[in-house]
């Protein structure tokens, strides 16, 4: 039997290759724009359409630019050379303190009250804020599209999770935050969980409402009646529709988390001065603001802040407005 | 009707119930520092007669009871360390007043100047108007508070040769708090008013309005103005009931006498029960004002029906 078969396929590629040679008999025909037109083909591909509406919008194009500039260079700042220590107490030969130097060519965003380098604290901070806006971002995100399917589409849990939402959509957000942080021993740890506490409930919310109204229409019936499984279902047909909303919730998610890191700064529950942060920079500097010509130890951090908050901001909607299926044809 | 309204409340007095008892719990958390005027000066008896004087050995519940007790009768406890031994409500008494003085005269310059603009940037659709507003409320909107609201102060006094901190004699030190307290309503009322503004211009009535010749100020202010604001008045309870609270930031950057800036203290001063009485304070000021925001949207629109909100079809 087995040698038959063998027999068999032989016979068979021998055949293929003949036919293989005469190489016109087969071809890759192409795209050709008339030809998809009459039969209806399209090469049509989501992500390619969305970047192409986004790379259109020439202002959130520049902030990315910047943005990535920025971002490369938080991380990559401490290994260039001649960089001082955030925390470095910088004495001049007399062990002196250089305390609130201005803007020179060593410091060049000048030094503090009690002469660290505001340059690297300045960078320092600037990564201590992203890394905490990314974690309440991604925490966020992972809580909340968690929850939000879940309620969503298993009818049991609605009636449940909709009332623990009704209690909890209740309580101030900066209570909670304030609450949290005065518990707390301050940390970056301790800043990430008071924000995600009740960041989540927002992007839950509008997950379950989304995939309320998608949950019915024919594709998935039909998924479903095809015997497809509720996590597949979930995956591949619910959350592709969903990934312009939640891109722009997690980039609102970090100037918002930024925000409120400088606010529970100002209220006296922030971060230690040893590990630098721009809502702590912030507010430090605003002690200094009386005095002109101190403002320096201001200014730099609110630059740099707000070109972050406001970078996420204008990037996140032109995303989320590039993404979002309605606009697609 | 009644139905939704007693549910409504419901819900309301169940969030309530549940923070005090998260906040009293948590806050029990706290080193009993904050419970003591000069701790580091107390002998360990001393320190042992004061929590037992306060009841802080009783187990939780036993405290949760006597806390709920004391809050029907109005008592918030006494403040230890912010001001040693003196009732919670004293001192929110005085408090009080002044925010609202603040709070009221900065939300009404707020309509004045965010209705407008936001009418304005509705009728400009993708016009000038409409994209400096836009540029106006993505600034407000990313760049948190606490930024610009240093710039006005600081510049503001340099400028216009204001006194940097509050004077209740001297009523130019008023503006720029106010103007401050504004700018952020400003943004918010004008965004959402442009948004509704814009939905409703797309509606068959605005068509049929057109058709019968009516002028296009006419259109806006009758129609599209009138249907767009019914859902703002949901936002109107809740941002007079804050004015109670104020503004942590303004108030304690211009030192105004307010909730806000009590916060702030009470926090630096790590005084427990103020603490705790202004945040059940601050949620409960918050839930009431979502509950009448939803019950005056209710009365307001018949076509919203709130039975439905949450568990929606």
């Amino acid at each position: 039997m087995a040698s038959l078969r063998e027999k068999k396929t032989k016979e068979l590629d021998e055949k293929l290759r003949a036919v293989n040679k005469q190489k016109d008999l087969f071809s890759f025909a192409g795209y050709d724009e008339a030809a998809a037109e009459r039969t209806g083909y399209s090469n049509y591909s989501y992500w390619r359409s969305t970047f192409q509406t986004f790379f259109k919008n020439k202002v959130a194009v520049f902030l990315l630019i910047i943005m990535a500039t920025i971002l490369i260079f938080t991380f990559i700042q401490p290994y260039l050379p001649g960089q001082i220590d955030p925390n470095l107490v910088n004495n001049d030969e007399t062990g002196m303190q250089i305390r609130n130097q201005k803007p020179d060519s060593t410091f060049w965003f000048g030094t503090n009250q009690i002469g660290q380098d505001l340059w690297s604290r300045t960078w320092a901070g600037t990564r201590t804020s992203l890394l905490i806006g990314f974690l309440v971002a991604v925490i966020e995100a992972a809580v909340g599209i968690t929850v939000g399917v879940l309620w969503g589409y298993v009818r049991k849990l609605d009636f449940i999770l909709t009332e623990v939402y009704n209690v909890l959509d209740n309580i101030p957000t900066t209570i909670v935050l304030i609450l949290f942080s005065y518990i707390m021993k301050p940390s970056i740890h301790s800043m990430v969980i008071a924000m995600s506490i009740t960041g989540w409930i927002g992007m839950a919310r509008f997950i379950r409402n989304q995939i309320v109204i998608i949950r019915d229409r024919d594709y998935n019936l039909a998924s479903r009646c095809l015997g497809t499984g509720t996590a597949r279902i979930m995956i591949k047909n619910l959350l592709p529709y969903l990934v312009s909303v939640i891109m722009l919730r997690m980039a609102l998610a970090i100037p918002g988390a930024i925000g409120s890191e400088v606010f529970i700064s100002y209220i006296g529950l922030g971060l230690p001065v040893d590990i630098p942060s721009l809502g702590n920079l912030i507010n430090t500097g605003r002690a200094k603001m009386m005095t002109a010509s101190l403002r320096y130890q201001l200014v730099f951090p609110t630059i740099i802040l707000s070109i972050v908050t406001i970078s996420f901001y204008i990037i996140g909607n032109a995303f989320a407005d590039a993404a979002d299926p309605k606009n697609h044809v | 009707m009644i139905k939704y309204l007693g549910k409504r409340l419901a819900r309301s007095l169940v969030t309530l119930c549940i923070i005090i008892v998260i906040v009293f719990s948590l806050l029990r958390m706290m080193p009993i520092e904050g419970y003591f005027q000069n701790f580091d000066k107390l002998t360990e008896a001393q320190i042992q007669a004061g929590i037992e004087n306060m009841g802080l050995d009783k187990p939780l519940y036993e405290q949760l009871f006597v806390f709920f007790k004391n809050l029907l009768k109005g008592d918030f406890g006494i403040s230890r360390t912010y001001r040693a031994n003196v009732p919670i409500v004293t001192i929110i008494k005085d408090k009080i007043p002044v925010s609202m003085k603040f709070g009221i005269m900065s939300i009404g310059i707020s309509m004045l100047l965010g209705l407008p603009l936001g009418i304005l940037m509705a009728r400009s659709k993708h016009g000038f108007f409409d994209k400096l507003g836009t540029g106006f409320i993505v600034f407000v909107e990313a760049v948190p508070a606490a930024v610009y609201f240093l710039f006005i102060q600081v510049f503001g006094t340099e400028w216009f040769h204001l006194k940097m901190l509050y004077d209740a004699g001297d009523k130019r030190t008023w503006i720029l708090p106010v103007i401050s307290m504004a700018i952020g309503n400003i943004a918010y009322y004008a965004m959402w008013l442009r948004r509704y503004m814009v939905d409703e211009s797309n509606k068959d009535y605005v068509k049929l309005a057109k058709a019968k010749g009516l002028t296009p100020n006419g259109i806006m202010v009758h129609h599209v103005f009138r249907n767009a604001f019914v859902p703002m008045v949901q936002y109107i309870p809740n941002s007079i009931l804050n004015t109670m609270i104020g503004s942590i930031y303004i108030e304690s950057l211009y030192s105004i006498p307010g909730m806000g800036g009590l916060l702030v203290n009470v926090v630096q001063k790590q005084d427990n029960a103020m603490v705790q009485a202004l945040v059940i304070i601050f949620a409960s000021v918050g839930i009431l004002g979502l509950m009448i925001g939803d019950i005056l949207m209710c009365l307001i629109d018949p076509r919203i029906s709130l039975m439905k909100k949450g568990g929606a079809r």
